[in-house]
């Protein structure tokens, strides 16, 4: 639930965010441009001191999408019980986003999973490592052209021949 | 096979001299890691001065596979995630997929799913509890805290016929209604859990050695437990007071009457004593439900086509069989609109959400899970600062870190 206050609040700040309601939760879409102001305004002013989850979508195979990933903050406020979801859309072919670390410590893992797993960039992001995926992956898996079976999972280790392995 | 570090080449170089720091690998084959985990240390003397986790072990796509399964099929999935307490899982994915298809369950099934749940936070904390006092050297506190999970997992065989991996949740509803023989199991329970409570308060709580061991060990304040988007038991004991069951009550939490139980220290005991108290807290829910259940049906009824119908219907009736292939097959399945919701339930670890996104089709566009663990592990180098190297197991034991949860 998020009040109408914090809407109207959200509205007067910034006019380019576009609000939509689906079964009770508030969503805002935020241009990426201003992506970190709308997070930094919600978090000093409007008081959502948690970060619940950072996720992605690839919007590639999706009917009726028009950009290509879409990134999704979901903020409570421990208080008094309000929730947000903030939306950006990002697009090929060097998707990136501003880091949100210097907000919340808790976006440090979740950055390196949305890296890990769809490419996005977090521009000032600490430590922008694979997290759950070797290093030596390349490909990010959950990309909607990643299919589940056939490519990637061995492709770039090194082939030991019979007589090399000894 | 030249193997790369896990972590950058610059975080452990060795360019200015410090003789006395040296690194020791943690893992991933611990018995004390419990899970398949692994930490690169960085010691001075015994003193922990920085530790870098390094996670992926257990890594199988669950999000990957959950685009490719239906929403019934996927359930099987969650089980896998916090394999301690799979029935939480169910409840929380279904939770989501029936907020997508906006489908509101019957008071039953709403009931049963409460007394799943706490069941599920029982026989979470007992291990979690348990293994607290075994990595501190109580093995006989581990024994007394494992025992009643026997009970529990043939409370739940009674339930869904599975004792490990449920699946106990469909789509609107449940697998089989509650029996009268379960109804039984779970009184029985009730009647004899708290017995086991008392025994492990009285066999560590008064020890000096477990007292000594985990009292001002890894210290988490409330503002870093709210910074690092910590929930569940680890925030309450840190002094944050959110529970999802009270602040936005979803099924019939609304009907029961229960505490919340809350620290300020913030340390390992502190942590150890919030689920203790939650343990006797879950008792009184699940007392509560189970002798308020309500009559009725458990699963939405035949107007919506979600629900699979009764075996023995499918088996001996045309129409059982229809409504059965209405459900399962890949052209004809679920409605879903194209939306996207986030629901979530105050699992044992803390808030376990699924983000779910739905293309209209009969499965999931994308299926996002929020895993406690996944949270809560990141705190570990924050906390284990300046502790000792055998602090690593007190707190390591502390947070509950499920592996298969926190890589998916």
């Amino acid at each position: 639930m998020t009040t109408s206050q914090t809407i109207s609040e959200l509205k007067k700040a910034f006019p380019a965010l576009e609000f939509s309601e689906f079964r009770g939760e508030t969503r805002a879409v935020a241009p990426v441009e201003s992506l970190f102001d709308v997070l930094k305004d919600l978090k000093e002013r409007l008081d959502f001191d948690m970060l619940v989850d950072i996720t992605c979508v690839d919007y590639l195979r999706y009917p009726g999408a028009k950009d290509r990933f879409g990134l999704v903050y979901l903020l409570a406020n421990t208080e008094t019980a309000e929730r947000i979801t903030i939306r950006a859309f990002v697009n090929d072919p060097q998707p990136a986003v501003p880091s949100a670390v210097s907000l919340w410590e808790g976006a440090n893992w979740l950055e390196r999973e949305v890296w890990d797993m769809f490419g996005i960039r977090f521009e000032g992001h600490p430590d922008p490592r694979r997290i759950l995926l070797p290093d030596e992956f390349t490909a990010f898996p959950l990309r909607k052209d990643y299919p589940l079976q056939g490519r990637g999972e061995r492709h770039n280790f090194p082939v030991l021949t019979r007589a090399e392995s000894g | 096979m030249p193997l790369t570090p896990a972590f950058s080449p610059g975080d452990l170089s060795h360019d200015e001299p410090q003789p006395y720091v040296w690194t020791l690998n943690f893992g991933p084959q611990h018995p004390a890691t419990h899970t398949t985990l692994r930490l690169v240390l960085k010691l001075e003397g015994e003193t922990v001065i920085d530790a870098m986790p390094d996670i992926g072990y257990l890594h199988s796509g669950f999000e990957k596979i959950g685009e490719e399964l239906d929403y019934n099929q996927y359930v099987t999935v969650t089980d896998r995630m916090n394999y301690v307490s799979p029935m939480a899982n169910n409840v929380a994915w279904h939770l989501a997929v029936e907020k997508l298809m906006g489908i509101e369950v019957p008071p039953r099934c709403q009931y049963i799913r409460v007394i799943i749940s706490e069941l599920a936070r029982i026989s979470d904390h007992l291990v979690c509890n348990g293994a607290v006092g075994l990595d501190t050297g109580a093995f006989t506190h581990f024994i007394y805290a494992f025992n009643p999970r026997e009970q529990l997992y043939d409370i739940f065989e009674a339930l869904c016929g599975a004792r490990f991996t449920n699946s106990y949740t469909r789509v609107g509803g449940l697998m089989y209604d509650i029996s009268p023989k379960a109804i039984e199991m779970i009184r029985e329970f009730l009647d004899k859990i708290p017995k086991t409570f008392d025994d492990m308060e009285r066999l560590l709580n008064r020890n000096r050695i477990f007292i000594d061991r985990t009292k001002g060990v890894g210290v988490l304040t409330k503002a870093d437990a709210l910074d690092r988007g910590c929930s569940g038991p680890i925030a309450r004991a840190s002094g944050v007071t959110r529970d999802l069951r009270k602040d936005e009550p979803y099924l019939a939490y609304r009907d029961f009457d229960f505490d919340v139980c809350c620290a300020t220290e913030g340390d390992c005991l502190a942590r150890y004593m919030v689920r203790m108290g939650e343990m006797r807290e879950s008792v009184k829910i699940v007392r509560q439900a189970i002798e308020n259940l309500p009559a009725g049906p458990v699963n939405v009824g035949p107007g919506r086509r979600a629900i699979l119908p009764e075996k023995g219907a499918v088996f001996s009736t045309i129409e059982g069989l229809i409504s059965h292939f209405e459900v399962v097959m890949t052209n004809r399945g679920f409605e879903t609109p194209c939306e996207e919701v986030y629901a979530s339930v105050e699992a044992p670890n803390g808030e376990l959400g699924f983000y779910l996104v739905g293309d209209g089709s009969q499965r999931a566009y994308r299926a996002r899970c929020r895993p406690p663990s996944f949270i809560n592990f990141a705190l570990f180098p924050h906390l284990i600062r300046g502790h000792t190297l055998s602090d690593i197991v007190a707190v390591l034991g502390s947070l509950n870190i499920i592996a298969a949860e926190l890589d998916r």
